[in-house]
C-alpha cells in the first residue's frame, strides 16, 4: 500500500488538529500511528477513512486521491473496513446480522451469500456458537472480534483500527490483538491507531508519531522506538514505557 | 396460618422487590384494589339524591353504538394520520433545508401551545370557510391529526436522538446511506424508546376526538350529550360514555406494552 498526505489541515472549531501534516509511505503493509492523546492521531486516521474531511491538503491511496465530497466519500468508505475503539456493533441485530447488514444493503450479496461469508469468518474467529447473540451477550473481546469480522467481510482494500482494545480487558485486549496479528500475516493492509507499543512494534512496518497535530517522527519501528531522533518521541516513549 | 404468612400475600420487602409474583397473590391484591375502588364508588353514589333513569336512556341505545363506531373510525384513521405527521415533522426538523426546519419548529409550538378546542373552532369556521369546505368530519380528521402529530412529532425526535453518535458513525464507516441509516440503525432502536410515551399519546388521541362534538360530529360525545339532552339525565349518559372510551384506550396500551416486551433487546 503506498500513502501520501500533503499538507493535510484539520481544525475543530479553534482547535487545531492537524497542522501541515505530510507523509509519503511507499509499500508498506502495517501503519501504526501512536502519540499521545489530542496529538491528532484519530484524526488522522478518520480522513483516511474518509469520516472526517480535511480543511486542506490531499490524501491519496494507491497513488488515487480520495475525493472529499460526500458522494465520493461514500463510495470509498465501502472500499475502507473500520473497527471503532467500542460500541461498533447494531445492539439490535445479532453478531450475523450485524455482518450480513453491510453485505446485503451496501454491497448487493443476495442473503443466502451474505449469511455463508458471515457464517464463514465467524467460524475462523472461533465465534460460530456465538452468531445469533445480540452484542449484549457478547464479552468485550468477543464483540471486538465480530466488529473486525464485519470489517473485513467486505474485502476491504484498507482495514483500519481505531484504539480497536483501549475500552478491553488485558485477556481480551491479546484475543483481540492476535486477530489483527493474523491479518497481517496474512498480508492485508492495516493503518491503527494504538497505545500498545509493544504491539507496535510486532507488526507494524512503519510508525508515525503524532503530537500536536504534526507528524513528529516516522520510521520502521526498530528506528523509531528503539532509536528515536527527536525529543518529543523519547519523552514520549519514556512516559509510556514508564509504567 | 402465621402472621409472616399472611403478610407475605400483602406485602413484599425491599429486597425481593425484582422477583417475579405468584399470580394467585397478584389476583389477591388486584381484587383488594377493585374492592377498594368499588368501596369508594360505592359510598359515593349512595349518598347522591339521585333520580336514576336508566330504562329512558336505554332506549337510545343505538345512539350510543354509532357515535362509539363513529369515533372508532375517526380515531382509528387519525391515529395512522397523526403517526404519519409526526413522523415527517420529525424528519423535517432533522432536514437541511432550514425553512423545513423552522416550519416544522412553529408547527409542533404553535399547535402544542395551543387548546384544540380553539384549533377545531377555527379549522371549521376560519380555514375550512373560507375555501368553502363543508365536510365537518374531514375537517375534524385533519385537526385531531395534526394536534396529536405536533405531540407525536416530539415523541419520535427524541427517540431518533436517543440513538448514540457512535451508532450513526458505525453506520456510516460500513456505507449505509442516510436512507438505509434510518431504516435498519435508527428506527429499530428509537422505537422501543418511543412505545410507552407513544401509548399514552394514542390515548390522548382517542379521547381528545371527544372535544370534535363542538363542530357537531356525530361522535361518541356528541351521541351523550344529544341523549343527555333529550332525556334529561346526566349520568346515565356519563358512564356508558367513560366505559365506551375505556373499551378504546385500554387495547392500546396493552398492545404497546406487548410490542414493548417484543422489541426489547439487552444494551
Amino acid at each position: 500500500m503506498r500513502l501520501r498526505a500533503t499538507n493535510l489541515c484539520k481544525s475543530f472549531g479553534q482547535q487545531i488538529v492537524l497542522n501541515n501534516v505530510n507523509l509519503d509511505l511507499d509499500n508498506f503493509h502495517t501503519l501504526a500511528l501512536i502519540g499521545p492523546s489530542g496529538g491528532g492521531k484519530s484524526t488522522l486516521l478518520r480522513i483516511i477513512a474518509g469520516l472526517e474531511k480535511p480543511d486542506s491538503g490531499t490524501l491519496s491511496l494507491n497513488d488515487h486521491e480520495i475525493i472529499y465530497r460526500e458522494k465520493e466519500l461514500m463510495a470509498h468508505r465501502r472500499t475502507i473496513g473500520t473497527v471503532f475503539q467500542a460500541f461498533n456493533l447494531f445492539p439490535h441485530m445479532t453478531a450475523l446480522q450485524n455482518i450480513t447488514l453491510p453485505l446485503e444493503k451496501v454491497h448487493r450479496y443476495k442473503p443466502s451469500d451474505a449469511r455463508q461469508i458471515a457464517e464463514v469468518i465467524l467460524e475462523r474467529f472461533g465465534l460460530s456458537e456465538h452468531g445469533q447473540k445480540p452484542p449484549a451477550q457478547l464479552s468485550g473481546g468477543q464483540r471486538q472480534r465480530v466488529a473486525i469480522a464485519r470489517a473485513i467481510s467486505i474485502k476491504p482494500k484498507l482495514l483500519l483500527f481505531d484504539e480497536p482494545t483501549s475500552a478491553l480487558d488485558p485477556e481480551m485486549t491479546a484475543e483481540v490483538l492476535e486477530v489483527i496479528e493474523e491479518l497481517r500475516e496474512e498480508g492485508r493492509d492495516l493503518v491503527l491507531v494504538t497505545h500498545q507499543m509493544g504491539f507496535a512494534h510486532r507488526v507494524a512496518d512503519q510508525i508515525a508519531l503524532l503530537s500536536g497535530g504534526k507528524i513528529i517522527e516516522c520510521g520502521p519501528p526498530e528506528q523509531l522506538l528503539d532509536n528515536p531522533q527527536s525529543e518529543i518521541t523519547r519523552q514520549f516513549l519514556a512516559k509510556i514505557l514508564k509504567y | 396460618m402465621s402472621r409472616n404468612t399472611v403478610r407475605s400475600w400483602f406485602w413484599i420487602s425491599p429486597d425481593e422487590r425484582d422477583r417475579p409474583v405468584p399470580w394467585q397473590i397478584q389476583c389477591l391484591n388486584w381484587a383488594l384494589a377493585f374492592f377498594l375502588l368499588a368501596l369508594l364508588c360505592f359510598f359515593s353514589f349512595s349518598r347522591l339524591r339521585y333520580n336514576w333513569n336508566w330504562d329512558t336512556v336505554g332506549g337510545y341505545s343505538s345512539f350510543f353504538w354509532r357515535g362509539w363506531l363513529n369515533t372508532l373510525k375517526i380515531s382509528s384513521l387519525a391515529l395512522v394520520l397523526s403517526t404519519l405527521i409526526g413522523l415527517v415533522a420529525a424528519l423535517a426538523r432533522k432536514s437541511g433545508i432550514l425553512a423545513l426546519r423552522a416550519l416544522s419548529r412553529l408547527y409542533v409550538e404553535l399547535v402544542r401551545g395551543t387548546p384544540l378546542l380553539v384549533q377545531i373552532s377555527f379549522a371549521f369556521y376560519v380555514i375550512a370557510d373560507a375555501f368553502r369546505f363543508q365536510d365537518r368530519f374531514t375537517v375534524g380528521l385533519f385537526t385531531l391529526s395534526l394536534f396529536s402529530g405536533a405531540f407525536i412529532s416530539e415523541i419520535i425526535r427524541g427517540g431518533i436522538e436517543s440513538v448514540g453518535a457512535s451508532q450513526l458513525e458505525s453506520a456510516r464507516a460500513i456505507g449505509l446511506t442516510r436512507f438505509q441509516t434510518y431504516q435498519y440503525v435508527i428506527f429499530p432502536q428509537a422505537i422501543r424508546m418511543i412505545l410507552p410515551a407513544l401509548a399514552g399519546m394514542f390515548a390522548n388521541l382517542i379521547k381528545d376526538s371527544s372535544l370534535l362534538s363542538v363542530i357537531s360530529i356525530e361522535e361518541f360525545t356528541w351521541s351523550a350529550q344529544q341523549v343527555s339532552a333529550l332525556t334529561y339525565s346526566n349520568f346515565e349518559c356519563y358512564i356508558p360514555l367513560a366505559i365506551g372510551y375505556l373499551i378504546l384506550t385500554l387495547p392500546i396500551t396493552l398492545w404497546t406494552q406487548w410490542l414493548e416486551k417484543r422489541t426489547r433487546y439487552e444494551t
